[in-house]
């Protein structure tokens, strides 16, 4: 488990590397193809989406797959802006040294559900707008791509629309 | 009963439709005027202005979906008819925006829900505005020509439960309610108004105006935004557009410019100072995009151990202004309730929380009622709304700072709402903050919402309405442009969408917009015919 203390020492230090890091963090940026998710973004994804979808997601199989499908998706329907923006998100949280700092995961495939239970909610809480933000845009990113999918309907008691013609 | 889509009626018929995606090389339309934007505004400017033998060419960002295409998905409707995939937010990110980019813009997808605009908002664009003829009197014969145009009248079916819900609540607690009234026909209390109307139902532009329009020899070009006016001296000779592929999100290299007599600005609160501000037009005052208004609304959520279904029929069918008439307009923040639809995605992103937190209010989906609170924006002498600014790309974006007075009332709000569903029956209530995980009771939620803490992106705020930014005025130095929506400082541009409002409605904006415009379009056209403009159809 993360402790809040070391959530308080990464955000100032997170600040530290956010600002000076930026040169060395933009010539090892991963890049993708227009409309996907780099993959790295896709790997944390397939980390947070049965943590952040836990006593829902259920074992089906291929759901997580499908989730994060669904968030590139909407990521893809994004602004130009907003998809930067993210994307410069996603990089950040690709880019080990920030990641570690951040999150103390090295890398997601590793990282144990109560390790990214705790980032996730150091991030909701967090001082910096910065990891709030990134807390809310997975938030709606991951929850939305999976309630958009019928298979998700059953167990909320959602019949899906009704027939009009 | 077969249901008519007159958009792919009037296609094979031969309307003059342009999808700006597939442009090929550079071009140069003429026309007597050209209208920016397809929503409320830019419809009923539109049907006005044809009426009156005028050649128009409608300009809009969105795509052309129509009747037969709404699926009634989420999945697809985002992405599809609002702007940036319903994800649009301001500045800090602490306000998330819903509003329409399609043709029909807002009113494809909005909830039906129609006002006339409050005697007390008129009384004070009167008094601090000066705008002397905007009297309920002055205005009723133009809310009576759109309310006929649109079939607005009274919703003769029962609410939905998640509607009766507020007010059985309201009324235990002797707070009055009354019916909203809906610009539907035939309508089959589906509830997916906000997917854009499956049944032709909802008297959108997408259904009314717009068609008449086309019928009429208009042109309208889709996956286009307009980018830049060009003026040659106090004229404005052409506008420069750009062409969006067809993914709907990134601009093409081709240029398409508009030349035409005058210009109608009704791309929305938002779209239209975007405009304005790319377009450098003279603004002494610097006026262009402030003042923009958002009635930022606050959420709560009720669990019933009856089953509620949110989703399913009329969105909006009853609502109280008991809390707007509470204290005087430019005290503390009033507030209006109301009931929005819940639909999957929509309440599962808005819903704080996740993991075992969010998955236990997911579950209680179908047995939960929840509850809008819209504060009226931009009366009180602190309450100054945001601004909108350009980025780099020349997109907008809004900067509306959530300040002292907007919290005090957001708080107020969540009190009321959490005391009105447990006085409807709740078992549980959960204001939508980050910070609260559900009351048992009123006594609980009492003593629990008093401690929250009133912050950015702690608490949920939402908006659907979008007004000011040009705003009207008898004085310069206050209003961007002339009581009747001329643009000042230039000869030949109007502005004819909910941006010309000087402070928020105080109600849902659309019937508003519809009034507002039938009035302004109609003195322009007689200004420029020198005949009375014809009415609408």
């Amino acid at each position: 488990m993360t402790s809040r203390r070391t959530f308080i020492k990464a955000g100032l230090l997170g600040g530290l590397v956010l600002g000076a890091g930026g040169v060395w963090y933009a010539a090892s940026r991963e890049q993708a193809p227009a409309g996907r998710l780099t993959r790295s973004a896709r790997s944390m994804f397939q980390a947070i989406t049965p943590v952040m979808l836990a006593g829902m997601l259920g074992e089906g199989s291929g759901r997580i797959e499908r989730v994060v499908d669904g968030v590139e998706r909407a990521v893809a329907g994004l602004s130009a802006a907003a998809q930067s923006e993210l994307a410069d998100l996603f990089g950040l949280l690709g880019f080990y040294p920030v990641r570690k700092l951040l999150t103390g995961i090295g890398d997601w495939r590793l990282a144990t559900p109560a390790d990214i239970e705790a980032s996730l909610s150091g991030w909701r809480f967090h001082h910096y707008a910065l990891l709030q933000g990134a807390y809310a845009a997975m938030h709606d990113l991951v929850l939305g791509a999976w309630y958009a999918q019928p298979e998700s309907w059953e167990a909320i008691a959602y019949p899906g629309p009704p027939e009009v013609r | 009963m077969t249901i008519r889509d007159p958009i792919r009626e009037g296609l094979a018929a031969g309307w003059k439709v342009l999808d700006a995606s597939l442009i090929e090389s550079p071009r140069t339309l003429e026309a007597d005027v050209v209208i920016v934007g397809t929503g409320a505004g830019g419809g009923i400017a539109a049907e006005i202005m044809t009426a009156a033998g005028f050649d128009v060419i409608l300009v809009e960002e969105g795509p052309l979906r129509s009747t037969h295409d709404f699926r009634m998905l989420e999945a697809e409707a985002y992405p599809q008819l609002y702007q940036e995939s319903a994800a649009r937010k301001t500045r800090d990110k602490a306000i998330n925006i819903l509003q329409g980019r399609c043709v029909g813009g807002s009113t494809t997808v909005n909830w039906a829900s129609s006002f006339r605009t409050p005697a007390a908002t008129l009384a004070f664009w009167r008094e601090r505005y000066g705008l002397t003829e905007y009297t309920p009197e002055a205005l009723q014969p133009w809310f009576e020509m759109v309310e006929r145009r649109l079939g607005i009248g009274p919703w003769e079916r029962a609410p939905n439960m998640n509607n009766a819900l507020l007010r059985s609540g309201a009324t235990a607690l002797g707070i009055p309610v009354g019916e909203i009234r809906r610009n539907v026909r035939d309508c089959w209390n589906l509830g997916y108004c906000g997917m854009g109307c499956p049944t032709g139902a909802k008297q959108s532009m997408l259904v009314t105006t717009i068609p008449t329009a086309l019928g009429r020899g208009a042109t309208l070009i889709h996956h286009l935004r307009a980018q830049r006016l060009l003026s040659a001296g106090a004229r404005i000779d052409a506008l420069e557009c750009q062409p969006i592929q067809a993914d709907g999100i990134h601009p093409r290299q081709t240029a398409v410019t508009l030349r035409a007599r005058h210009f109608v600005l009704a791309a929305g609160a938002i779209g239209t100072p975007a405009l304005l501000l790319r377009s450098n037009l003279p603004d002494p005052y610097s006026l262009t995009g402030r003042r923009t208004f958002l009635h930022p609304t606050v959420i709560a959520a009720g669990q019933f151990a009856k089953a509620v279904h949110g989703h399913a029929g009329a969105p909006q069918s009853l609502y109280s202004d008991h809390f707007l008439e509470q204290y005087p307009i430019d005290g503390p923040l009033g507030f209006k309730l109301e009931v929005p639809p819940l639909h999957p995605v929509l309440f599962s992103t808005t819903l704080q929380g996740f993991a075992a937190e969010h998955a236990e209010a997911m579950r209680g989906f179908a047995h939960t009622h929840a509850q809008l609170a819209l504060l009226r924006d931009g009366f009180h002498p602190e309450s100054h709304g945001g601004r909108v600014e350009l980025r780099a790309d020349g997109t907008p974006v809004l900067d509306y700072p959530l300040n002292e007075p907007i919290w005090e009332g957001a708080r107020r709000a969540l009190l009321t709402m959490a005391e009105i569903q447990f006085a409807a029956g709740a078992i549980r209530v959960l204001p939508v903050h980050e910070q609260c995980r559900g009351y048992a009771n009123w006594g609980e939620a009492k003593e629990g919402i008093a401690r929250l803490p009133m912050k950015p992106l702690l608490t949920r705020v939402v908006s659907a309405h979008v007004m000011g930014g040009a705003a009207m005025s008898a004085s310069a130095e206050t209003g961007l442009t002339s009581p009747d929506g001329s643009l000042r400082h230039v000869d030949n541009v109007s502005v004819f969408d909910g941006s010309v409002f000087p402070t928020s409605i105080g109600s849902n904006p659309q019937l508003s917009i519809y009034a507002i415009t039938a009035r302004n379009a109609s003195i322009l056209t007689s200004r420029m015919t020198g005949r009375p403009a014809p009415p609408l159809a």
